[in-house]
């Protein structure tokens, strides 16, 4: 405590040498146990009892990976639920290049992106008249979300009923097989996996 | 000096002077020394500049708001040397009563230190540690120092105002004398203590004019702090700068801000109002002391004197008066009350003893019983070998009052006089005693020949309203703590009356001293006031050390502060001064900060309104224009500091609450205060700009 | 705030809470050595490894031996991660064959991690191996957490030590901190989020079908992969259909785990937190917040165990929940409104604003991650605030302006909350007329001196680095958005450098030359000019004796204190960032509402 600023410079050297040992030391044990140990570590017990989940959630069919459960695909087939759109480059739900636009609420660039898709979305689903559903006009912050509200998906039952010449019911009870509620009811927000909804839709026929 | 009237907190006679000072202190050395106050300095030289400059056509904004902002910034820093030079002529008017007394003297120095010896005369500015001189009846003593021969009456009243001589003598706790007051009888030689310039009375003179204040620590902390928050409001306005070239690029209308109008805001909003009150706060508080005639020897002392947490104080002369008196007469059995206080009336007539004289008044008091005047009686002295005094009445006054020998001292010494006579102790007497001793009282057993008349009851008397006065500590959080030389079952009964927290009887200095560190060592902060030479070891380990006038020299060395009147209470003054100094500090700091809000509000939509059109929502005060609003701020900016000098030099008052009650008062006060307050009265200003037309 | 979103925080703060009372308790134990006293055979082990390292474990350090060690072992860490990034296609665990990283990203993000910033200017995915991951990264996760854990238990300890010259041992507090418990807490929380679907595996990328082919445009390339262009200069484009979905793969859950933990927030990918691979339901979503605060809040606990006076640590933490809970509810409520200017084309706003959010998350809980990430020193996102409402980006962006106090990085936020507490109770201690004091230790000009650099190094930086930005050519061409936005992009970005939190308006295109380079030294500086007078604080504060509490002792335990220290740092925050928030977040709240 009683040293003096004219003793520091030379003391510090002093201690820099003293403790140099311990820090390259430590540093290199420690890197060891947090860098390899723990993520071999978890990795184990991972692959172990959820190794499901731990390799991507794929979905299979015919023993080939048509996607990922948590990862979602562009759709823009009239027959298809389409999803949320997303900012990646070059193409949407690029899995390579996450992320969103990042456009200000203020920016012109997001009220004419936003604009053409509303433009867009009236023109696919002329039955509908009412409000755009926000989902299917504003895109994503990973760029890959697999989601969208209940309300988005059922905006789109009549254009997927009619093309494909199915029942809105049935259309229906497939989006509601494929809606996960929030957590205990509560956090989060309930949602439709846009890819199970048409793979099911798909395996219809 | 001994004149304890207050004064007047803005003496017209002080006015001038210091606005002269004011403009003295315009030069950048002494606005150096505050360097808050010389930011606002370099601000107001630089928009000078640029006033000068609009005459040149190329302005940074228009001339006549360029002119008024830069007048307004002196004014600022005027105001700002105005505060503290009315400070400082308050002290200086202290001073100047001081230093009539330091008038050059004559000195007689002995070559050899002892009276009678050949002397030679000397001015007394040449007189150093060391040198021995003679002083007297009628001379003035030319310097401080200690008594070593001799004994004299010295009137001190020119230091004290206490018009009754003080005896001075060699030796003991009465030795030490003040240069400047007079001898009045006798002669004493006098060894002097101090150099020239470093005597008592050039110190007291030092200090209340401020010329060798240091800072004191907590004033130095809150420097750091303000200068931190200064550095803060200086990014924040230098910045300001290119994100107004910014966004007067990107929006594509309206002007970047002026250097001006950032100067303005930076002297808004750096902490001007505490900074130029600061010094005159410190000043004000040393002369706070002064009025209560205490001298401290530094700030810092005043300031720990806020802190303290325990306070010891003797128990004779702060607690109770000086001397104890006659309560009670308890009579022997088969005696009257009227017989004994009969009895001890006439062994105390010659009794001039403090004890002995409230004997005669009780007595008389109690069963009119006059003093007699006694013609050849024989009165008996007090003598430590027999401890007793009293009367023998032989002869021709035995005629009237009877042939008696009357005693009166401890029970002991009574008890073998008795005895030797052949009389007895009567067990109720004894009994008496005991429970006279049990009350905290003295008792004195009065005997006549062989028998026994009774006890007189000698009591410490509590001063009045001293218990209020330590209920009011208390609730400072200040724990008071008696210390006497009596016995434990004495101190335990004057402590419960006197309402102390806690005591320490049968005390030598040397417990003194360990209590204090009991108490340091537990992290508590302890003030005491002495004036014996065996008080010093303590006075030097206390936190804050009151010495009494009185008291000798090494007293005074060793406590860091005088009081002038010898009145050990005065501990309560100094704490409330310590604290006041601190409170004013913290509740101004508080304010200026709190103030900003209202000048953000009214500084950053005028100068961004041009740019951005919908900042307009946030002139919540609705200014009459952007130049009106900035000027309005700065003017607010620099009267809220004349506005504040009575507060500083008078002092936020301390009220004895805990301290969370305080806190929250000071809080709602000054900090939601000095929120509020800002808005109506630039709306005020800027009301009344916008009348005249100016802006 | 409806009835649900006050119900979704009130039981995130329960949670909170009743995990982080036993951790605190826990922690004041590990680091004043209770734990070893108890545990005989952990204690030889520790020794043992301590013995092999070099480390004299009973050495009670200065706080200046303590500061040097702990730089040097950062400054170990910034060599070992760009060393790593710089020669990572040479090494092992490099499935997708990840060129070197370019040397102003590789210093800019070694810099970045070592300070617990983990500011991305790289995406995760497109530049860094698996094991410049795993050992580059993810290590300092780890070391950048336990230096700011041994900061804050070394400034506990001066308040709780006595006339003493030491402040504990950095080697050892380090140790326990990484071992004793980030490692262990992170391991739970690795293993609980693979369960919820977080990848972890060492796979390089894997393809998976379409269900629907996609067509898109993107630039020809020539044979050396640079972009073609035409005689106009025009890049020419050309149309590719993609068939597949490459998913990029990795060691995602254990390097996410203490990436929150940690309060670290840098992602494995570049979405962060928003990636379906890193936090794919509300239940990892939750658990994930919930572990940034879980050390922060449990810092409070420990702080009153080792003071010996538990208020002491419940008023600090009252005061963090209130600032959060104000926060909370502005967030919420601004993200909860849909943006007027799209809801005027006839879009549907009853969801709140969805741009850049997750649907699985929706406004709420993408506010609450803000507010959360923000207060605290993480910077992980799970929505993109360059695309929240006007006030909904404010308030992050203040929260780190503030300091990160509200919580708070993992020992930064207990470190910056007490350096504001010295501030408060020196101000309040003045105003009651006594020296201040702070838990039993006076308050003097050295501390003051101390606490002046600690609140001016970062504002410097912010400031100073945001009107150097705005006025470079270099500065401004980076912005993704015009304007306003276009500021508070930049504004944000030195903010979050500074104050090391990492999260961005992420439009801004930061890795660029002029930002790396302006960035990486803010969060070098930001870190540690807050560091090293914090530990000569703790080392002064150590010296002193404990003063008695009396009545005439301010009670810095009582709602009255929680007011003013909370009063104090909002008011430093407003006053120090006012102007240029009212040129950024402020007049754009105005022009879309008003």
């Amino acid at each position: 405590m009683n040293t003096t600023t004219a003793q520091l410079p030379q003391s510090i050297w002093r201690t820099l040498l003293a403790e140099a040992r311990p820090a390259i030391s430590l540093f290199l044990a420690l890197s060891l146990i947090t860098g390899l140990a723990y993520p071999l570590l978890v990795t184990g017990v991972a692959q172990g009892l959820f190794a499901d989940e731990a390799n991507g959630s794929l979905i299979l069919k015919d023993g080939k990976s048509v996607g990922s459960a948590l990862i979602g695909q562009p759709f823009s087939d009239a027959k298809y639920l389409w999803g949320r759109p997303s900012a990646t480059g070059p193409q949407p739900y690029n899995a390579l290049a996450s992320g969103g636009s990042n456009l200000g609420p203020l920016n012109p660039a997001l009220v004419d992106t936003v604009k053409a898709r509303i433009a867009e979305q009236r023109a696919a689903n002329p039955a509908q008249t009412g409000l755009v559903p926000q989902e299917l006009v504003t895109a994503s912050a990973s760029g890959l979300d697999p989601h969208i509200s209940p309300a988005a998906a059922r905006w789109q039952i009549a254009r997927i009923a009619q093309i494909r010449g199915l029942p809105a019911e049935r259309v229906q009870a497939i989006i509601e097989a494929c809606t996960e509620q929030p957590a205990f009811g509560l956090f989060g927000e309930a949602r439709v996996n846009v890819l199970q909804v048409n793979l099911a839709l798909d395996a219809l026929k | 000096m001994s004149n304890k009237t207050t004064l007047p907190l803005l003496d017209p006679a002080l006015i001038r002077p210091a606005m002269q000072q004011a403009l003295y202190k315009l030069s950048p050395r002494a606005q150096l020394r505050n360097p808050v106050m010389f930011v606002v300095w370099i601000g107001s030289a630089l928009t000078t500049f640029l006033a000068v400059q609009t005459s040149t056509g190329q302005g940074d904004a228009p001339a006549g708001f360029v002119w008024a902002i830069a007048v307004w910034l002196w004014f600022t820093v005027l105001f700002a040397n105005f505060a503290e030079a009315m400070a400082e002529g308050r002290g200086r008017a202290q001073a100047e009563a001081l230093r009539g007394l330091r008038r050059t003297t004559w000195a007689k120095i002995l070559n050899e230190p002892r009276h009678g010896a050949q002397w030679q005369l000397r001015e007394s500015s040449d007189l150093r540690s060391g040198d021995v001189v003679v002083v007297s009846a009628g001379e003035t003593i030319p310097g401080d120092g200690e008594v070593i021969e001799g004994v004299a009456s010295v009137d001190e009243s020119a230091i004290t105002g206490e018009s009754a001589p003080v005896i001075r003598e060699a030796g003991g706790d009465f030795c030490s004398v003040t240069g400047g007051t007079r001898v009045l009888s006798d002669w004493l030689v006098i060894r002097v203590t101090a150099n020239p310039g470093d005597a008592f009375l050039d110190r007291m003179i030092a200090m209340v004019e401020g010329a060798k204040r240091g800072k004191t620590p907590n004033e130095i902390a809150l420097t750091i702090l303000l200068v931190a928050m200064t550095l803060i409001f200086l990014f924040a306005c230098v910045s300001l700068l290119p994100f107004s070239l910014y966004s007067v690029a990107s929006a594509g209308q309206g002007t970047p801000i002026s250097v001006t109008a950032l100067v303005a805001l930076l002297v808004c909003l750096i902490p001007t109002t505490i900074a130029g009150l600061l010094s005159a706060i410190g000043v004000a508080g040393m002369s706070r002391m002064m009025q209560a005639n205490v001298i401290a020897t530094s700030g810092r002392a005043v300031e720990a004197a806020g802190d303290v947490d325990v306070l010891l104080l003797d128990k004779t002369g702060t607690i109770t008066l000086g001397n104890r008196q006659a309560s009670a007469f308890l009579p022997a059995p088969g005696v009257s009350e009227k017989a004994l206080a009969d009895a001890a009336q006439l062994a105390s007539l010659a009794d001039e003893t403090p004890e002995g004289r409230s004997i005669v008044v009780l007595a008389k008091d109690k069963f009119n019983l006059r003093g007699r005047d006694l013609h050849d009686a024989h009165f008996v002295p007090f003598t430590a070998q027999t401890r007793m005094s009293g009367v023998d009445i032989d002869g021709q006054d035995a005629q009237q009052h009877g042939k008696r020998h009357i005693r009166k001292g401890a029970a002991e010494s009574v008890r073998v006089w008795v005895e030797e006579q052949g009389g007895a102790f009567p067990a109720p007497v004894q009994h008496s005693v005991e429970e006279v001793a049990k009350r905290g009282g003295t008792p004195l057993v009065v005997a006549d020949g062989r028998e026994v008349l009774g006890v007189i009851e000698l009591k410490d008397i509590v001063k009045g309203g001293i218990r209020e006065r330590f209920a009011e500590l208390r609730k400072m959080g200040i724990k008071t703590v008696m210390i006497t030389g009596d016995n434990k079952l004495t101190a335990a009964a004057i402590a419960a009356e006197a309402g102390v927290d806690d005591y320490l009887a049968e005390a030598r200095p040397e417990d003194k001293l360990k209590l204090i560190r009991d108490y340091q060592a537990e992290g508590r902060l302890v003030a005491m006031t002495g004036d014996g030479t065996n008080d010093a070891p303590a006075l030097a380990q206390a936190d804050v050390a009151v010495a009494m006038n009185s008291g000798t020299q090494a007293a005074k060395e060793a406590g860091n502060m005088v009081d002038l009147d010898s009145n050990p209470t005065k501990l309560i003054e100094i704490v409330e001064t310590g604290k006041q100094m601190l409170m004013t500090r913290g509740s101004l700091t508080t304010f200026s900060v709190a103030n900003d809000v209202a000048k953000y509000f009214a500084i950053l939509p005028a100068v961004f309104v041009g740019t951005y059109p919908q900042l307009a929502r946030l002139d919540i005060m609705h200014l009459s224009s952007p130049s009106s609003a900035i000027l309005s701020a700065v003017i607010f900016n620099a009267l809220i500091i004349i506005a504040l000098i009575p507060l500083a030099l008078r002092g936020v008052r301390y009220r004895p609450l805990g301290a969370a009650i305080l806190l929250r008062r000071n809080l709602l006060i000054y900090g939601l205060g000095g929120v509020l307050l800002p808005f109506p009265c630039i709306k005020l200003i800027d009301l009344f700009l916008s009348s005249m037309g100016v802006a | 705030m409806n009835h649900s979103s006050v119900l979704q925080v009130g039981l995130y703060l329960l949670i909170l809470f009743l995990l982080a009372w036993p951790l605190g308790r826990y922690l004041a134990d590990l680091f004043e050595g209770r734990v070893a006293e108890r545990c005989p055979r952990l204690a030889a082990v520790a020794g043992r490894f301590y013995r092999l390292c070099g480390v004299n474990a009973g050495q009670d350090m200065s706080w200046w031996r303590y500061a040097l060690a702990l730089l040097a072992f950062n400054a170990i860490g910034v060599l070992v991660v760009y060393a790593l990034q710089r020669l990572q296609v040479w090494l092992p665990l490099n499935p997708a064959g990840m060129a070197a990283v370019e040397p102003g990203s590789a210093f800019n993000t070694a810099i970045s991690f070592v300070t617990n910033t983990n500011w991305q200017g790289y995406s995760g995915e497109a530049a860094m191996s698996h094991l410049t991951q795993m050992l580059g990264l993810a290590v300092q996760n780890f070391f950048s957490a336990a230096t700011g854990l041994a900061v804050a238990i070394a400034l506990v300890r001066g308040f709780a030590r006595r006339s003493v010259a030491g402040i504990g041992n950095a080697w050892v507090d380090l140790t326990r901190a990484t071992v004793g418990v980030l490692l262990p807490l992170s391991t739970v929380i690795a293993v609980f989020l693979v369960a919820q679907g977080v990848v972890q595996n060492f796979a390089g990328p894997t393809e998976v079908s379409l269900l629907q082919p996609v067509e898109y445009s993107q630039p020809k390339l020539d044979a050396d992969g640079q972009p073609l262009k035409d005689a106009a200069g025009q890049v020419v484009t050309e149309t590719v259909t993609a068939k597949t979905q490459s998913l990029s793969m990795g060691p995602v859950a254990s390097q996410e785990a203490i990436k929150m933990l940690g309060t670290n927030g840098g992602g494995f990918f570049n979405a962060n937190s928003a990636h379906p691979f890193e936090n794919p339901t509300p239940l990892s979503n939750l658990v994930q917040i919930l572990a940034i605060f879980l050390i922060p809040a449990a810092l409070c606990f420990t702080l009153g165990h080792m003071v010996g006076d538990i208020r002491q640590g419940l008023a600090i933490l009252g005061a963090m929940t209130l600032i959060f809970l104000v926060m909370v509810a502005i967030a919420i409520w601004a993200e909860g409104q849909a943006n007027p200017l799209l809801t005027a084309l006839g879009m549907d706003g009853s969801g709140g604003n969805l741009e850049g959010k997750e649907a699985r998350f929706g406004s709420v809980q993408s506010a609450l991650f803000a507010v959360i990430t923000t207060a605290a020193s993480c910077g992980a996102v799970n929505a993109m605030h360059d695309s929240f409402m006007p006030l909904g980006g404010l308030v992050p962006m203040w929260l780190i302006q503030l300091g990160e106090v509200v919580f708070g990085g993992v020992g930064a936020g207990l470190y910056g909350m007490l350096v504001f507490a010295i501030e408060a109770v020196f101000l309040a201690g003045l105003m009651i007329g006594r020296t201040p004091e702070y838990l039993g230790k006076k308050i003097e000009s050295y501390e003051m001196k101390m606490v002046s650099v600690v609140i001016l190094a970062t504002p410097l930086l912010i400031l100073g680095g945001t009107a150097i930005s705005v006025l470079a050519s270099a500065g401004v061409s980076s912005m993704a958005n015009p304007g306003a936005h276009g500021f508070s992009e930049v504004l944000y970005a030195f903010s979050s450098a500074a104050n090391n939190n990492g999260s961005a308006f992420a439009g801004l295109s930061a890795n660029t030359p002029f930002y790396n380079l302006m960035l990486g030294p803010a969060m070098w500086f930001g870190r540690f000019t807050v560091i090293v007078p914090v530990l000569a604080i703790a080392g002064r504060l150590a010296a002193k004796p404990r003063l008695a509490v009396t009545a005439g002792t301010l009670p810095t335990h009582g709602p009255l204190f929680i007011v003013l220290l909370i009063g104090t740092v909002v008011l430093v925050g407003a006053l120090t960032y006012l102007p240029a928030l009212a040129l950024g977040p402020i007049v754009e709240h105005l022009n879309l509402f008003l």
